[in-house]
């Protein structure tokens, strides 16, 4: 016994909500990915959570699926946030106004 | 209450307390530390509701290389930590009404759905069996997994590499 299914989704809601938060205020290129890293990682909390109530394994293979894409989407991002980096020296999206 | 009750409050306060902390820092290399130590607490979340490998796999692949290459980003590119301004708050007011909203529906639907009042128990995913269950029905999404994981090396690759030519317009050009 260990708590019900319930408070699972309101953890994970909550911390979905800091990453879209954090997405959305901060202004650097970098929070915003972290942001992104966050909610992903709060889906991943439910899914787990899932698989434990339905006694199913399909909700562990998707996070497996996640993990990798995860890892996809940080590793282009970043590159985009280096090659941004290198072009206008700076990570604030109000600097990328080259067609301005 | 019992014992997993109590392990469960506590990691779930030092997983929002960690990712509160890390979503307000000024200084990214706090952040990010920050952020470590909620993805320790999530790994040990996977624990409890009975999922030893994803654990594992959390702290290999989230605290271990997206958070250790976010560092080494930060570090490389020597950026200024200096006062950052948030978006001025008229810009946001939107995205905040909208999360106003989400967390009251968001309530709503979980404390009137009986559904999410089922105790959770405990159970164990045996890493042999979740390694042999992925194999047998999900072998197709992982070769597509593995594809796209090749692919976001090979865009990393181009993205960072260092162009003969110095000048902007014309790396531009050349890179994408």
């Amino acid at each position: 016994m260990i708590v019900p299914f319930g408070h699972v989704l309101i953890l994970a809601g909550l911390l979905f909500l800091m990453g879209m938060v954090c997405m959305v205020v901060r202004r650097s290129l970098i929070m915003i990915l972290l942001g992104v890293e966050i909610m992903l990682n709060a889906a991943a909390i439910i899914l787990v959570g899932s698989s434990l109530l339905f006694q199913q394994l399909e909700g562990q293979s998707i996070v497996l699926f996640v993990f990798a894409i995860a890892g996809a989407e940080v590793s282009v991002g970043l590159a985009l946030i280096v090659w941004a980096h290198r072009q206008t020296g700076s990570v604030d999206p109000r600097d990328y106004n080259l067609l301005k | 209450m019992t014992i997993y009750a109590i392990i469960f409050y506590l990691l779930a306060l030092l997983i929002l307390g960690s990712t509160a902390m890390a979503i307000t820092r000024r200084n990214l290399i706090h952040a990010v530390i920050y952020l470590i130590f909620s993805f320790f607490g999530s790994a040990m979340l996977f624990y409890l509701l009975g999922a030893p490998f994803l654990a594992v796999l959390e702290v290999i692949i989230y605290a271990g290389a997206i958070m250790v290459l976010f560092l080494f980003i930060v570090i490389m590119m020597k950026l200024k930590t200096g006062p950052e301004r948030l978006f001025p708050f008229t810009q946001w007011l939107p995205a905040a009404i909208c999360g106003v909203i989400y967390i009251a529906i968001g309530f709503g639907v979980v404390i009137s759905e009986p559904g999410s009042r089922i105790t959770l128990k405990t159970a164990i995913a045996d890493p042999g069996v979740f390694g042999q269950y992925i194999f047998e029905k999900h072998w197709l999404s992982i070769e597509i997994v593995s594809l796209l994981l090749l692919v976001a090396l090979i865009g990393a690759l181009l993205l960072g590499r260092r162009s003969k030519k110095a000048p902007a317009a014309k790396a531009s050009e050349g890179e994408l």
